[in-house]
């Protein structure tokens, strides 16, 4: 049997090398550091993530009808009569906050560790794009189940574009295919949600591990294993390969992930309307404006930068700009940090004072777009005092939270080739510490 | 378009103007409480199915809270033929218009939507004004298209606002309710009656969620078995990196 299944495989090595050859390249002789701790799981997590959307979603597609008319309604017929319809549905639901919690824990990796330093500023730029279309075929399907939130969660958005001068109508216009969210958006979104979108990610996680495999992986303390080879052997003495190391390891992260995901799927969907919001169970109504629209979690960060930015000559731009702004300054990262280490182990204390104060504005940022301006009341201030008249364009606490929380994410960034050029680091070792 | 981004970015700021008001009571419904769901199912079809449909909910299913389908047809299917049928009314969407204002809502995700809590406390806090249209109002949802539905159950209540000022200028106003008609029920069996719809309402929001919770918990359990083996496993490729 062995002998013959051997056969089988010569036959088709002979024939198709590749596969052999690529699984070395990228598995069993991949040399990856042995110091891999906690934070190093969460790429393969985000992968676990794509297929396990990629699967709930092709099941989805059998049942959803991608119909202003009929979307809401085939959702709970998933939900109710299908078979098993409802475990695909939350599958996908929790997938689609889980892909982002695993990703922005996976950047916060690169953060810390100063992975996306030269040279793997490649990697870095192509996971950036992957973040980007991320965001972009989340927005798309969360459009589908046509409740209220996804309908005027869309409207805003789309109207975001409509703030751009000059071509912001006509842009928003072609976007919607109408003049208002209707059967044409629901249909285009549709189809970048299930087709264009997830082929664009999938391409782009290729070439964001093709991209890391050419450099190789760094590690948490930043050292380059490939400066220390087994002269004999050739592989790096820190190194150890892929497979079968690392796939188990990563077997027992997805095992404890899988846990965590299904004890939220199967116990708590909706996870208090962080998930699944509870103005989402309402059909969409073009003429109802909901009182309160907030985005899903993942995007309320930016929801409060473009908040607590106040309008200029009438327009809502600055806000979109400083949005954009916020997430395209990812791109330049690898050139704007000149610290000569990569690891926050090394780093000296400026660094991390600053990164704990990003990582607070961005906490808070969060918070803060999932409710209304008001969730902290309001200055009291008299309307007729100076501070009331020229100062406070508006009083509610939350709004200047929203905007200190602005200036320091933006300063993170733009202080950064200043305070890391500055900063006293550590001495760092020739070897990885285990 | 660009007025309307402007109008949603302060909408948040109107919400909570207009919010606040009635403080909600917590729903004492329990989904594993079969006679209560089947109380709750007779009192929907007999007081909401008429202007409310449920249109995703099917009446077989509800052999789930311990009714037969003999049960279902001769006691709850006063708008359907056929016991795979789902709960539609006959009312449509113009004429619900016409007569209240608004189309009644379908109530097969209300609950997800409103909240058990709302439910339970809305239901209870209708009383007579003569200003509305149709003579009812409630403290929870003010102006409420809807007429108390169950109100010879409860009777006819009426309500006294009164604001009062704190030292502080906080602003917080007193609900006085009185009995000015008794109805069929106490108040206590009001309580239990709207208890048990509140119940069946959120059943029919998701049917299924009392097996999602037993297949979680089978689910949880193989996956702790798969974690005891992975690590192992772990463990042992893993004995040579130092």
């Amino acid at each position: 049997m062995a002998g013959r299944l051997m056969a089988l495989w010569n036959w088709f090595d002979s024939r198709m090398p590749t596969l052999a050859s690529e699984w070395r390249k990228h598995a069993a002789e991949y040399y990856a550091p042995k110091n891999f701790n906690f934070w190093y799981y969460f790429g393969s997590l985000a992968l676990l993530v794509l297929v396990i959307q990629i699967v709930s979603g092709i099941f989805l597609t059998m049942h959803y009808k991608p119909d202003a008319n009929l979307a809401f309604g085939s959702v709970e017929y998933i939900m109710r009569d299908v078979a098993g319809g409802w475990i695909i549905r939350y599958i996908h639901s929790t997938g689609a906050s889980a892909f982002f919690v695993v990703v922005y824990l996976h950047m916060f990796r690169g953060l810390i560790y100063g992975s996306y330093q030269r040279p793997r500023e490649l990697v870095w730029i192509f996971g950036v794009l992957i973040y980007l279309t991320l965001m972009g075929e989340a927005f798309f399907g969360y459009l589908l189940p046509w409740g209220q939130m996804s309908y005027w969660g869309a409207q805003v958005i789309v109207n975001l574009f409509g703030t751009i001068p000059f071509i912001g109508p006509d842009l928003a216009l072609w976007i919607r295919g109408d003049y208002v969210v209707g059967d044409a958006t629901l249909n285009r979104f549709f189809a970048l949600h299930v087709i264009a979108f997830p082929l664009v990610l999938l391409g782009l996680v290729v070439v964001h591990l093709l991209a890391l495999h050419d450099v190789g992986s760094s590690n948490p303390d930043g050292v380059e294993i490939k400066k220390t080879k087994d002269p004999k052997t050739g592989h790096p003495l820190d190194g150890i390969p892929f497979h079968p190391y690392y796939t188990v390891k990563d077997l027992v992260g997805a095992i404890v992930f899988l846990a965590v995901f299904c004890t939220v799927m199967f116990f708590t969907p909706e996870v208090g309307g962080y998930f699944l919001e509870y103005n989402n169970f309402i059909p969409a109504d073009p003429l109802k404006t909901p009182e309160h629209i907030a985005p899903v979690w993942y995007f309320t960060p930016y929801y409060t930068i473009l908040r607590a930015v106040p309008p200029l000559f009438d327009s809502q731009f600055p806000g979109v700009l400083a949005m954009g702004i916020a997430v395209m300054i990812l791109f330049f990262l690898p050139w704007l940090d000149r610290s000569p280490v990569r690891s926050i182990r090394y780093r000296g204390s400026v660094y991390k004072a600053w990164l704990t104060a990003f990582i607070i504005a961005f906490v808070v940022l969060g918070y803060l777009g999932t409710e209304p301006t008001t969730v902290w009341g309001q200055f009291a201030v008299r309307e007729d005092s100076f501070f009331g008249k020229y100062i406070l364009d508006t009083k509610d606490v939350a709004t200047w939270v929203g905007r200190l929380g602005t200036i320091v994410y933006f300063a993170f960034f733009f202080a950064m080739p200043w305070y890391t050029a500055r900063d006293k680091c550590l001495p760092v070792p020739a070897r990885v510490t285990v | 378009m660009r007025s309307l981004l402007a109008a949603l970015l302060v909408a948040p700021t109107l919400a909570l103007a207009a919010g606040g008001g009635y403080r909600l009571d917590p729903s004492p419904h329990d989904p594993y409480d079969l006679v209560s769901l089947q109380a709750g199912a007779r009192t929907f079809v007999n007081y909401c199915l008429n202007c409310h449909g449920a249109q995703y909910m099917r009446y077989n299913r509800l052999t789930e809270i311990g009714l037969t389908e003999a049960q279902i047809r001769d006691n709850l299917m006063f708008a359907a033929d056929k016991v795979g049928e789902t709960m539609r009314v006959a009312l449509n969407a113009k004429d619900g218009k016409d007569w209240f204002g608004v189309p009644p809502p379908d109530l097969s995700v209300i609950a997800r939507s409103r909240g058990a809590d709302w439910l339970y406390t809305y239901l209870r806090t209708f009383y007579r004004d003569p200003k509305t249209t149709h003579g009812w109002n409630n403290a929870v949802f003010p102006n409420a298209a809807m007429p108390h539905a169950l109100w010879t159950l409860q009777g006819v209540r009426s309500l006294d606002m009164v604001s009062r000022a704190d030292k502080a200028g906080h602003v917080s106003i007193d609900y006085q309710w009185s009995q000015i008609e008794p109805g069929l029920q106490s108040a206590v069996q009001y309580d239990a009656t709207v208890r048990d719809l509140v119940n069946f309402l959120v059943y029919v929001g998701e049917p299924g969620a009392n097996s999602r919770k037993r297949i979680g918990v089978i689910v949880l359990f193989v996956l702790g078995l798969l974690f005891v083996l992975a690590y192992a496993l772990k463990k042992a490729y893993w004995k040579d990196v130092h």
